[in-house]
C-alpha cells in the first residue's frame, strides 16, 4: 500500500535537497540519496513508487533548484498534495511532469494512517474516506504535462515549425 | 481601469493589447541568465542543440559565480564544460570567475534595463526590479527549453502595492525595511504575485532598491519592482547604458491590486531574521547578546560599495571580537575596486576582516566559510534556511551591514544604533 509522507508548512528547497549538493548532483540517481535529507532522513531509503507527499502551505519555497521536483518525480511520487506551493517549485513540477494538488481541505482532513486516493482527471482526492475536489490546471499547462514535460513539449513545437 | 506594471510589461512582451491576472501568456524574454548550473542546463539538450542550434546567442547571459574559483576537481570540470559551451555557440555575454555574483553583473553591465523581461535560473533574479525590469526565477529545464526556443510561458500575476513614506533613521537600512516587510507578509505572503514599491522611493538609493528587490522571492514574489526615476537613469548612465536604449514602464495610478500596505520609514528600527526562516523577523533588541562565531558582510543582497562603506564607518579603528571571523564578500570585481579606492576595504581588513573573491562564497554552503555544527553566523545575505551554509546543526541570523559590523565588535548581536551614536 502506498505511504503518505506528511510534513508541515514552508518546506523549503534546502530541506528538500541541500544547497551544498546543487552543483555536484543533477541526475536522478545522484539526487535520490539526498532527497529530503535534512527534513526526513528516512525518506530517501524508504520512499516507494506510488507514495504521496502531503504538506502545509508554501511547499518548495526558496531556491530555484529543480532537484526537489526532479527527485520526487524520479522517486515515483504520485503527487504532492499541499495547501499551497511556492511559485518556482510549481513551475519546476509542471516542467518535470510531477503532479501537484493544491487542496487545503484535504491536508487539514488527513490523520495519521489515512489512505489517500487521487483522480487527477476528475480533480478529486479522497482522504480517509472523505472526498474533496481541486481546481484543474489551465489548458496550456496540461499540454506540457501531456507531452511528458517541458522539453518534449518544446521539441515537438520546434519540429512543427519546420 | 488602469494597469499594473506586470500587466503592461507582459502585454507588451506577449504582443497583446491587454492581459489580465491569471492569464497564461507566451513571451520572449530579453535575457536568460544562468550561472554554474549552465552545464547541467545545456547537458539536458545536448542532442537538441546539434539538431536545432540556439534560438538567439545574445539571449543567454552566463556568469560563473557559485563556486568561483573552482573548489574541487568536479567544479573545475563543470566550469570547463561551460566555457566550451559559450565558445561553441557564440554566447557573447559570458563572465568568468572573479567578475562577481550573476545578479550584480546583470545590473552593473546594463544587461537588465527598465522595461526588460529577464528570466534566470536562480531565485534571486528578481533583483533587477530595482531598475524597472520584470525579472523572475525559473528552473533549469525551463532554461534549457528557452535556449532552444527563445520563448516560455508566464502566468500574469496579481500585484501588491507597497507605499513607502518618509526617510529611514540613522542605523536603519533598506535591509531592515525589507526584512520588516517580509516578517509581516510571511514567506508566502506575495506568492505568485508582483510587488510594486511606491511612494517616497526617491529617498532610497539604487543600492537600497537592489537589496529590497533581491529579497522579493523571500516573501514568494514573482517579481519586485521600483519605478524608474532620476536616480535609476543616473545609475544606468554611469554603468554605460544610454537613456535611449530603454523604455521605462510603470503602473497607472488607478491600477487594481490584491492588497495595499503602507510603511512609515522613520518608524522602523533594526531587525534580525532568526533561524531557520527569513520571515522569522524580530527587533534586534530581542536577540541582542546572542554569541556569533562567523560574520558575513556582502553577497548579492548587501555586497555593494555603500554596504562596505557603512560597515567601515562603524569598524574604523576597531577590531572584531576575539574568537570570531568576519568574511568580506563583494558582489563584483568592480565593487571590490571601488572599495579599495575609497579605503573602506582596507579599514575592514585592518579591523580583522578576511576578503573572499567576488562571487557567492559561503552563502549557499558550497565553499569559503561553511559552518560547523552548533556554530552561529550573522550574515547580510538573503537566506537562513537550515543547512544553507553547511551543517544543518548550524544557525544563520540575517541582518543589515550596520548590524553585522556593530555586532562583530562585540562578538554577539548588537543594536547598530549604539555603535553609530558613539
Amino acid at each position: 500500500m502506498s505511504k503518505v509522507w506528511k510534513y508541515g508548512d514552508d518546506v523549503n528547497t534546502d530541506m528538500l535537497f541541500p544547497g551544498k549538493y546543487t552543483y555536484s548532483c543533477s541526475k536522478a540517481e545522484q539526487i535520490l540519496p539526498h532527497l529530503l535529507e535534512d527534513l526526513d532522513p528516512q525518506f530517501a531509503s524508504e520512499v516507494r513508487p506510488g507514495d504521496v507527499v502531503m504538506a502545509g502551505k508554501n511547499f518548495g519555497c526558496g531556491s530555484s533548484r529543480e532537484q526537489p521536483a526532479l527527485g520526487l518525480r524520479a522517486a515515483g511520487i504520485e503527487a504532492v498534495v499541499a495547501k499551497s506551493f511556492a511559485r518556482i517549485f510549481f513551475r519546476a513540477a509542471i516542467n518535470q511532469g510531477l503532479l501537484l494538488v493544491e487542496c487545503p481541505e484535504a491536508v487539514d482532513a488527513f490523520r495519521a494512517g489515512d489512505t489517500v486516493g487521487l483522480d487527477p482527471a476528475a480533480g478529486t482526492i479522497t482522504v480517509g474516506g472523505k472526498g474533496f475536489s481541486f481546481p484543474s490546471l489551465p489548458e496550456e499547462i496540461l499540454a506540457i504535462r501531456r507531452a511528458g514535460g517541458l522539453l518534449p513539449y518544446a521539441r515537438a513545437k520546434l519540429r512543427s515549425r519546420r | 481601469m488602469g494597469k499594473t506594471f506586470a500587466e503592461k510589461l507582459l502585454a507588451l512582451k506577449a504582443g497583446k493589447n491587454d492581459v489580465r491576472p491569471g492569464e497564461i501568456v507566451t513571451v520572449r524574454p530579453d535575457h536568460l541568465l544562468s550561472h554554474d548550473n549552465t552545464a547541467a542546463i545545456v547537458e539536458k539538450i545536448a542532442g537538441d542543440l546539434a539538431e536545432f542550434g540556439v534560438a538567439n546567442p545574445d539571449l543567454h547571459v552566463v556568469v560563473l559565480d557559485h563556486v568561483a574559483p573552482a573548489s574541487t576537481e568536479k567544479d573545475a570540470e563543470n566550469h570547463k564544460a561551460i566555457r566550451q559551451y559559450v565558445a561553441r555557440y557564440g554566447v557573447k555575454h559570458f563572465f568568468d570567475v572573479g567578475t562577481g555574483v550573476c545578479h550584480q553583473i546583470m545590473v552593473e553591465k546594463g544587461l537588465a534595463r527598465p522595461g526588460m523581461l529577464v528570466v534566470g535560473s536562480d531565485s534571486h533574479t528578481c533583483m533587477y526590479g530595482a531598475v524597472g525590469a520584470f525579472a523572475t526565477g525559473i528552473d533549469r529545464t525551463e532554461a534549457s527549453a528557452l535556449i532552444l526556443t527563445g520563448e516560455t510561458w508566464l502566468r500574469v500575476p496579481e500585484s501588491i502595492r507597497i507605499e513607502l513614506r518618509g526617510v529611514l533613521s540613522p542605523g536603519v537600512t533598506a535591509k531592515d525595511l525589507i526584512l520588516t516587510v517580509i516578517g509581516q507578509m510571511g514567506s508566502d505572503g506575495a506568492n505568485y504575485q508582483c510587488v510594486e514599491f511606491h511612494g517616497d522611493i526617491a529617498n532610497l538609493t539604487i543600492d537600497d532598491r537592489l537589496t529590497m528587490a533581491n529579497m522579493g522571492i523571500e516573501m514568494g514574489a514573482k517579481a519586485a519592482v521600483f519605478e524608474v526615476d532620476a536616480r535609476t537613469i543616473g545609475y544606468l548612465k554611469a554603468a554605460g547604458v544610454p537613456r535611449d536604449s530603454y523604455q521605462p514602464i510603470w503602473a497607472d495610478a488607478d491600477a487594481s491590486y490584491s492588497q495595499s500596505r503602507t510603511y512609515e520609514l522613520a518608524k522602523l528600527s533594526p531587525v534580525v531574521a532568526k533561524p531557520h526562516k527569513v520571515d522569522n523577523v524580530v527587533p534586534v533588541e530581542e536577540v541582542a547578546g546572542t554569541p556569533i562565531d562567523q560574520f558575513v558582510l556582502g553577497t548579492c543582497t548587501n555586497g555593494r560599495a555603500s554596504d562596505f562603506e557603512l560597515a567601515a564607518s562603524i569598524l574604523r579603528g576597531k577590531r572584531i571580537a576575539a574568537g570570531t571571523r568576519l568574511l568580506l564578500l563583494p558582489a563584483s570585481r568592480e565593487i571590490l575596486t571601488q572599495t579599495m579606492a575609497s579605503g573602506a576595504m582596507a579599514t575592514l581588513l585592518e579591523a580583522g576582516g578576511m576578503l573572499l573573491p567576488p562571487g557567492c562564497g559561503p552563502c549557499l554552503g558550497a565553499h569559503l566559510g561553511v559552518l560547523a555544527g552548533g556554530e552561529r553566523c550573522l550574515s547580510t545575505s538573503n537566506r537562513n534556511f537550515k543547512g544553507r551554509m553547511g551543517c544543518a546543526k548550524a544557525e544563520i541570523f540575517l541582518a543589515s551591514p550596520a548590524t553585522v559590523a556593530a555586532s562583530a565588535i562585540h562578538g554577539s548581536i548588537c543594536d547598530p544604533r549604539k555603535e553609530i551614536a558613539r
